[in-house]
């Protein structure tokens, strides 16, 4: 009887609600305005990505009027048209998939291969530790945008290559800063603890030590999606990406680049794209950056 | 200090072996033969293949980068398919124009950031920091290229006060200069600010103020010492970086530079001219690094003194 009474007292002790970590991060970020307005806005270009087909048909972005060659912008086309007479604003539309696609993906898979060789050479050190960072040295003696351009010419020019070639030269970069945080919470007692009461390696790893080395690596990411946006559309706009007559900002800006004289619109609406987009995701980044850890900021 | 130095410069020659070889077997990849790009398409396969042996092309690929090794000791970088002119010649012919172009960016770059960095920090949360800060959090947003386009159309196009291609005198260099220092001096602000936000905090200025020391002395002498070192090495490393990364620009531009060389040699499927260019590039970078590195020793005692005990 007094036993289950116990259980009962048990069950009935109020424990004070624990808040996640998640939903303190989020807390802190929702305080800072400029960090939403680019959350707001990196939305919105989401849910145009998502729905850029009902917004306006990709068929319509590739459709061909000699008739309205480098017309100005006007109601029936809010952004004007261009060289082939292609309404503008239905190719910055679908022109954002491919942007987000080559930023978002280069970063993620940049990640995910940087995460595997920074984890390895961080926690097991060693012999394994200095040939993996040796090799990371000397890919990064090479300077970034030499590696990607020499990878994608090497591959021949497409989207996807771009894509390879991007997430190529980011391993690198992230192998150093996954391991440089993965350092920092292996020398702490409770990865010792792990170790002492014999927990396995990989449990260590996924369970204990990523978790806690995730943080200055969200941000990082978040700050170099930006950075890779810039990237894929400085690599169209040298023609390593997408082929025309694929709507892409980067090659948008190198087919309006000739007439720029008398129809400065070509060049001026893909380009505001590239910069708000840019701008959303590292306002964004910030704010996370202020929120993850509250000591960074100022 | 000069044990350190030395052991640096050894270093460079194992890292340069496997950058060449890194770019090399890149090379490899690119689905195109040394033949096929001087003949052009019509060729007989047989005229092809003769032309090919000739190269060495028929030889695998580490022969390949042996041979390259042993000639580029010497000063020999092969000759380019397309114009069967010196890829050293062609290389170091267009190396001033970088070099003046990377020069110009990096001081108009220190020039405007360190400045408006320090007085962003010194006035925290001013007007000159709300702008400074929000205008360097823009320019880190905006591809280097379109800003380019978008200077060229304003000063050279609807103005028409500046050229807006070539370089040919020393007014050919404004915009594209300011093209590439505007993206670094954003850089260069928001790390000054942050460091110097940091230094402005530290005992020792508190220590200098206490002392009676004047407030300009104080943020000048005191917090500014200590908060360029890591200012020094962001603008290394873009140096470094504007050396071989201003590709882009120059194609904006039309200059003639390495960069513009190295996307020719790529259009042309020209591998000798573009492996010429990468190691160039890559070899100048290193080299950059080094320099800072060694700077950096220089001007911070607390580092100098890790290394000459190492």
């Amino acid at each position: 009887m007094s036993k289950q009474a116990d259980v009962q007292t048990a069950t009935n002790i109020k424990r004070p609600k624990r808040k996640s970590q998640a939903k303190e991060i989020w807390r802190r970020m929702k305080k800072n305005r400029i960090a939403m307005v680019g959350l707001a806005i990196i939305s919105i270009i989401l849910l145009c990505t998502i729905l850029a087909d009902v917004i306006v048909s990709y068929d319509y972005s590739l459709e061909q009027n000699m008739d309205l060659r480098y017309a100005a912008p006007s109601g029936d086309h809010w952004f004007g048209c261009d060289n082939y007479g292609r309404d503008i604003f239905a190719r910055v539309i679908h022109g954002t998939r491919n942007s987000l696609i080559m930023g978002i993906g280069a970063v993620v898979v940049g990640i995910l291969l940087g995460g595997f060789f920074g984890s390895i050479t961080g926690y097991f050190g060693g012999k394994l530790d200095t040939v993996i960072m040796r090799i990371m040295d000397v890919f990064n003696t090479i300077p970034f945008m030499l590696l990607a351009l020499a990878i994608a010419s090497a591959l021949g020019p497409s989207l996807t290559n771009v894509l390879i070639a991007l997430m190529i030269s980011m391993v690198p970069y992230y192998t150093r800063v996954i391991r440089a945080s993965i350092l920092n919470v292996v020398g702490q007692d409770f990865i010792e603890a792990g170790k002492a009461c014999g927990t396995p390696t990989r449990f260590i790893i996924l369970k204990h030590v990523l978790p806690n080395a995730i943080g200055p690596v969200i941000v990082h990411a978040t700050m170099s999606v930006g950075t890779m946006i810039l990237s894929a559309s400085a690599m169209s706009f040298l023609g390593m990406g997408i082929q025309p007559p694929a709507p892409e900002w980067g090659s948008m800006l190198n087919e309006g680049k000739d007439y720029m004289l008398y129809a400065p619109h070509l060049v001026i609406f893909p380009g505001l794209a590239i910069v708000l987009t840019a701008l959303s995701v590292n306002l964004m980044g910030d704010g996370l950056r202020d929120a993850l850890d509250p000591r960074l900021k100022d | 200090m000069s044990k350190y130095i030395f052991k640096r410069l050894l270093i460079v020659i194992p890292t340069m072996l496997a950058v060449i070889l890194i770019v090399f077997l890149l090379m490899n990849l690119t689905p195109s033969d040394p033949a096929s790009v001087i003949l052009g398409p019509n060729a007989t396969q047989e005229a092809k293949d003769k032309l090919n042996q000739e190269f060495g092309y028929d030889k695998p690929v580490l022969v390949r980068y042996f041979d390259y090794v042993v000639n580029l000791v010497q000063g020999d970088m092969g000759t380019t398919y397309t114009t069967s002119r010196s890829v050293f010649t062609e290389v170091t012919m267009r190396f001033p124009t970088t070099l003046k172009l990377a020069a110009i960016g990096i001081t108009l770059a220190v020039v405007l950031g360190v400045p408006l960095g320090i007085v962003a920090a010194v006035k925290q949360y001013s007007i000159f920091d709300i702008i400074g800060t929000a205008t360097s959090m823009f320019m880190a947003s905006v591809p280097g290229f379109w800003l380019g386009l978008m200077l060229i159309l304003l000063f050279a196009l609807k103005l028409g006060i500046l050229p807006s291609y070539g370089n040919a005198t020393w007014v050919h260099y404004i915009l594209p200069s300011v093209t590439l220092a505007l993206p670094v001096a954003a850089s260069i602000l928001r790390m000054t600010r942050t460091t110097m936000l940091e230094s402005i905090r530290q005992d020792f200025v508190r220590t200098a103020r206490a002392k009676g020391q004047i407030e300009r002395k104080v943020i000048f002498k005191h917090a500014l010492h200590n908060a360029l070192l890591p200012v020094v090495t962001v603008a290394g490393t873009e140096f470094g970086f504007l050396l071989g990364g201003a590709v882009v620009i120059e194609q904006v531009f039309s200059i003639n530079g390495v960069g513009k060389l190295l996307l020719e040699g790529i259009r042309m499927k020209d591998v000798p001219l573009v492996t010429g260019c990468a190691v160039f590039i890559c070899f100048l970078f290193m080299i950059v690094m080094l320099l800072v590195d060694i700077l950096y020793a220089y001007i911070d005692p607390r580092i100098r003194d890790r290394y000459t005990r190492a």
